[in-house]
């Protein structure tokens, strides 16, 4: 039992990271339709940018706001500079986009910081907190309540706000959106702002515990979409059970049968999905009214 | 309140529009009417901001609206209803409505939405129901009071008759008319000449990109060529 609590709490440290690289997703695709697989080198950058501003001398809280700062702009730029200039390019062409920026993000964090493994101190402590006979991290607290946080966030933001139903709409319809006064070139450079600035935070509450490197990102971006995938594309609280549920299932695999196949555990999951329910947990069946 | 000269636009290197003009004054309802494929979408959406214009101007209240993007027309008072509804199918006829007054944010929201409940009775028995879900006649409703949550002191109106029943043909032409009494002014497109002419003041008729006549509706409505043409007398 205790064991099972173990890799019951891994699991949702794990998940929530994922829960968070997958809203990154859901707030990207539901302006655009994009799916951004760059999505992963915001928690790369998130990271690594905070690891050489703290080595730097600043104090971390605030090398961890540079950071999420610095990622935002990057996410922004690339809204700038690579998809909205390919507007009216299939989806499928965007996506491709943001794979390349991928990598281009990758190499450039390689040449300006370097190829080692980083980590910066947990924010309190490494002292492990005894629950029920397993044991969690405090730094594996911070990045749960960090999820949940983002989540409600999102939460309010998209059915309390204004300017968060103006995203939706532009998702919805983009003509439309425009005639009744909603810049869509804002909603889409403040979607990408977001975005990254979720990944870099997902980057800043993980790295203490898995540490970080300019190649992290892919792995983070395909389990993160496979998160956003099983929970429903666009869903914000399907990309939260579908983090979390990932999470688990990669740590009762590693657990009970073998960490070597922890990683196929993600795709296997999505492979059953959607064969089973291609919309996802929560995904709405997509109708058009001709 | 509205002039247009020499307005021409093109999708690709077709050029659809050849150099209209038109003129709307303060407080009339005018329309311009036409077959399929005359050009009558492409100018309003040249108006509105969505169709880029290759030459000629848009004036509207002594401002250039040319080079305005679209989002900033509608704080200048021009709000469009668009062909085919494009109303926000994934969200509630409410949020439609509310953010039909993106622009806004006073007490004025409110009691417009509480307006366009009373012009509407059913929008505010569906208020919380999927947009996508209305009926063709209820989505052409809401989408001209989304439209008016903008407090246009212009409305245009892109094909609000087009695939209705002739019962709600008729509820949205009283609606239009009725804008007469709401201050605000109507250019009106339709294919459905004659349900538009006999609500309008004035006229102007599209073939292939040109205004090839105009005037007073009542004199439109019994000009042999448009009976013969447009109303199939």
């Amino acid at each position: 039992m205790p064991e099972f609590l173990q890799f019951l709490l891994s699991g949702i440290t794990v998940g929530a990271v994922y829960a968070l690289v997958a809203l990154g997703f859901t707030i990207i695709y539901n302006a655009s339709g994009v799916v951004n697989f760059a999505q992963g080198e915001f928690v790369m950058l998130g990271g690594m940018i905070t690891v050489f501003t703290y080595a730097a001398g600043l104090p971390l809280p605030l090398a961890a706001l540079i950071a999420i700062l610095a990622t935002a702009a990057i996410g922004v730029a690339l809204n700038t500079l690579a998809i909205a200039p390919a507007r009216g390019a299939p989806v499928v062409s965007l996506i491709i986009i943001t794979i390349g920026a991928s990598i281009l993000i990758r190499g450039a964090t390689q040449l300006v910081f370097d190829k080692q493994l980083h980590r910066f101190p947990a924010f309190s402590g490494d002292t492990p907190i005894a629950i029920g006979g397993a044991t969690i991290l405090p730094q594996s607290l911070w990045v749960i309540s960090g999820a949940f946080a983002i989540f409600l966030l999102l939460w309010l933001f998209f059915t309390r706000t204004l300017i968060g139903r103006a995203v939706l709409a532009t998702a919805n319809n983009r003509v439309a959106a425009q005639l009744v006064g909603i810049n869509t070139n804002f909603v889409m450079t403040l979607s990408f702002a977001m975005s990254a600035a979720i990944g870099a935070l997902a980057g800043v509450l993980v790295t203490p515990i898995t540490l970080t490197s300019y190649n992290i990102g892919l792995a983070f971006a395909l389990k993160g979409f496979a998160a956003a995938m099983i929970g429903g594309m666009g869903n914000p609280k399907g990309a939260l059970v579908g983090g979390l549920l990932l999470g688990i299932l990669e740590a009762m695999t590693a657990g009970y049968i073998s960490s070597q196949y922890k990683d196929a555990t993600a795709f296997i999951v999505i492979l059953v999905v959607l064969f089973a329910m291609p919309q996802g947990l929560f995904g709405s069946k997509s109708t058009d009214r001709v | 309140m509205l002039t247009v000269e020499g307005l021409r636009s093109r999708y690709g290197r077709i050029e659809v529009l050849h150099g209209i003009d038109i003129e709307v004054a303060s407080g009339e309802i005018v329309t311009v009417v036409g077959a399929n494929g005359a050009g009558k979408t492409t100018l309003l959406k040249c108006l509105s901001g969505i169709q880029p214009v290759s030459a000629g101007s848009i004036l509207f209240r002594g401002e250039t609206l040319t080079t305005v993007p679209a989002h900033a027309r509608v704080r200048r008072g021009l709000a469009q209803s668009p062909e085919g509804r494009q109303i926000f199918t994934n969200l509630t006829v409410e949020e439609n409505l509310r953010l039909g007054a993106y622009v806004f944010a006073d007490a004025k929201v409110d009691t417009d939405m509480q307006d366009a409940f009373t012009m509407f009775p059913i929008l505010k028995e569906k208020r919380n129901l999927a947009a996508g879900g209305l009926s063709g006649g209820q989505q052409q409703m809401l989408a001209i009071a989304r439209a008016l949550m903008a407090r246009p002191s212009c409305l245009l109106l892109d094909e609000p008759s087009m695939g209705l029943a002739p019962i709600l043909v008729a509820q949205i032409f009283d609606v239009v008319k009725n804008m007469k009494a709401l201050d605000v002014t109507v250019l009106l497109v339709e294919q459905n000449a004659f349900g538009a002419l006999s609500i309008a003041d004035r006229g102007y008729v599209m073939e292939t990109g040109h205004v090839t006549l105009s005037g007073p509706a009542a004199e439109l409505i019994t000009d042999e060529r448009i009976r013969a043409a447009y109303l199939g007398i």
